[in-house]
């Protein structure tokens, strides 16, 4: 089964990161095949940015998302951008914070992680990202906790780890104690 | 822990520009110097603090014209000697890549494709250089030029073009582009004793006797090192065997330029790679390479469950081109199709060999290739 998630929102954001530490948990520690591409702009801060992983147990030809089965998403620009675009039936995992304006979806589970916030209240906004992959892994349990929390330690700077350890534990438990809405 | 000095070998989860680095460091090289430029960036950046592990030098030049001089300086003292960049930087390099031509200096030229023309989109995926990276000199010549379609074949291809260099005496190119550079993929390196290495051919005469442009019998001259102590004279200028300027001499213009390019020709048959999906009982054939190559692979894979006899040629060696192959999958099928992220380069060596099967060509310019459904609708339309 080829599942294809895109990580979206703006540089900065720790987007490319997000999608590096979850095909290299597939890859390295879940024995699954996986391959991450990225796009960003010029700008690099502060411009659109999206990090896509392909996950599958056969090997992956083309290594872009065609049609997200997840969808993460960090920005209004980005969920403006994106949301169209997810599977039918596919899961949205947002932050309502960065995203005020929401559309009405037919046909596709929304989640609603204050990654932002609840990363600010651990004393680092940039940890947010990590808050999301947390949930991500709750809600989709597309892979192992303990296979992310490896992966997110090797990519991460030293010195980090407890701090971004909190964080994904945060996001795992919002993610997994969330009521499932339809949107 | 190994030592800062070994190569990684095992499995990684690793980018595409930090796997040629690391292909260049397995094929021995010793030498960098290059100007950053996305999307290249990553293999300056990592061979930054590569290099002096392996007691070898990175410098990072003015620009790429004077990158270029100084990887033809340190192969000509001895080194495997490479640099990496992208369209803009290549443009500038271009003169230098005759000089080394000329003076059948072998080394590495990385180019990371990226939108063009001039400094275009630097954070998008072209394959636009395809035909600079053949004809971008001036003056006839025949060179090699390889186009990875994975994070593995950043690491094997780069590691194969130091091969190809050392082995033929020229300048060997990687054309990437810049989704496989940055891609993450898995990347196995290979423990050093299963790695295939060539190192150029050494004189086996006497130091005075030495001449650095007398070729064998596979047209390609052994080198010796500048400072050794063998008579040696380089220069741009059509020159004899010994390396002295002939330039009034027809005949010596027509005997070394003829043997420039006939050294890649006449081996063509040892140097051309291509990888072949379900061509066997093919009615409509993908050529496609690099990153087109892996979507189209998907695409081929749906025609067949659609029940169309459709297969693919992935172009690993673009130059010297295919061309006997192409001709041969011209006379097997009813039409070819070559999917490129440019306005139509490849696709006209196809056609040279074509002859009168019908080849459908696809462009693609900006963020994405070609996806797989775009590909099979033209395959669908050509079976």
């Amino acid at each position: 089964m080829r599942v294809e998630i895109k990580f979206a929102g703006f540089g900065g954001q720790g987007i490319i990161k997000s999608g590096i530490i979850i095909a290299a948990a597939a890859c390295i520690h879940g024995g699954k095949n996986a391959v991450q591409t990225q796009s960003y702009g010029p700008e690099s801060r502060g411009g659109a940015c999206k990090s896509e992983v392909v996950i599958s147990e056969e090997d992956i030809d083309f290594p872009k998302v065609v049609e997200p089965d997840v969808l993460v998403v960090m920005s209004q620009h980005a969920y403006n951008e994106y949301v169209e675009n997810v599977k039918p039936g596919g899961t949205i995992i947002m932050d309502p914070d960065m995203i005020p304006h929401e559309v009405d979806l037919k046909n596709a589970q929304v989640h609603r992680i204050p990654a932002t916030k609840i990363a600010e209240e651990l004393g680092k906004k940039i940890v947010a990202n990590i808050v999301m992959l947390g949930a991500f892994v709750a809600i989709t349990r597309i892979l192992d906790a303990n296979a992310v929390k490896e992966s997110i330690k090797e990519n991460i700077p030293k010195g980090t780890e407890e701090l971004n350890l909190k964080a994904f534990e945060q996001g795992y438990e919002y993610g997994k104690t969330l009521p499932k809405s339809q949107a | 822990m190994p030592s800062k000095r070994s190569l990684l070998t095992g499995a990684h989860f690793m980018n595409g520009d930090v796997a040629c680095a690391e292909g260049a460091i397995a094929a021995g090289c010793r030498f960098f110097a290059g100007y950053p430029i996305t999307p290249a960036t990553e293999i300056a950046e990592h061979l930054s603090q590569r290099m002096p592990e392996f007691g070898g030098i990175y410098i990072q030049m003015e620009d790429e014209i004077a990158s270029m001089a100084a990887v033809l300086g340190a192969s000509y003292a001895g080194l495997k000697a490479m640099t990496a960049t992208s369209g803009p930087g290549f443009s500038l390099m271009q003169e230098n890549i005759g000089l080394a031509v000329m003076t059948e200096t072998p080394c590495v030229i990385v180019d990371i494709m990226r939108g063009g023309p001039s400094t275009g989109q630097p954070t998008l995926p072209g394959q636009q250089d395809v035909m600079q990276a053949r004809w971008g000199s001036h003056g006839d010549y025949a060179t090699v030029a390889l186009a990875p379609s994975s994070v593995q074949e950043m690491f094997d291809l780069t590691l194969e073009a130091f091969n190809l260099a050392e082995t033929y005496r020229v300048p060997a190119m990687l054309l990437g582009d810049e989704i496989v550079a940055h891609m993450y993929e898995k990347l196995v390196i290979p423990p050093p004793d299963k790695l295939r290495i060539v190192n150029r051919k050494r004189p086996n005469v006497p130091r005075e006797e030495y001449m650095p442009f007398k070729p064998d019998e596979d047209l390609v001259p052994p080198m010796a090192c500048f400072g050794e102590g063998y008579h040696f004279h380089a220069t741009g200028l059509t020159h004899d065997e010994r390396g002295y300027p002939q330039t009034s001499s027809s005949e010596a213009q027509q005997k070394l330029v003829t043997r420039l390019c006939n050294k890649i020709r006449k081996n063509e048959d040892k140097i051309i790679r291509v990888e072949e999906t379900m061509l066997d009982d093919a009615d409509v054939a993908v050529v496609a390479y690099g990153i087109v190559a892996r979507s189209a692979l998907s695409a081929v894979r749906k025609a067949r469950e659609k029940g169309i006899k459709a297969g693919l040629l992935r172009l690993i060696t673009l130059w010297p081109f295919p061309e006997k192959r192409v001709a041969q999958l011209a006379e097997q099928t009813k039409a070819i199709v070559v999917p490129e992220m440019n306005c139509g380069q490849m696709v006209l060596e196809v056609e040279r060999k074509a002859k009168e099967t019908p080849v459908a060509f696809l462009s693609k310019l900006g963020e994405e290739p070609h996806t797989p459904l775009e590909i099979l609708e033209e395959i669908r339309r050509n079976s």
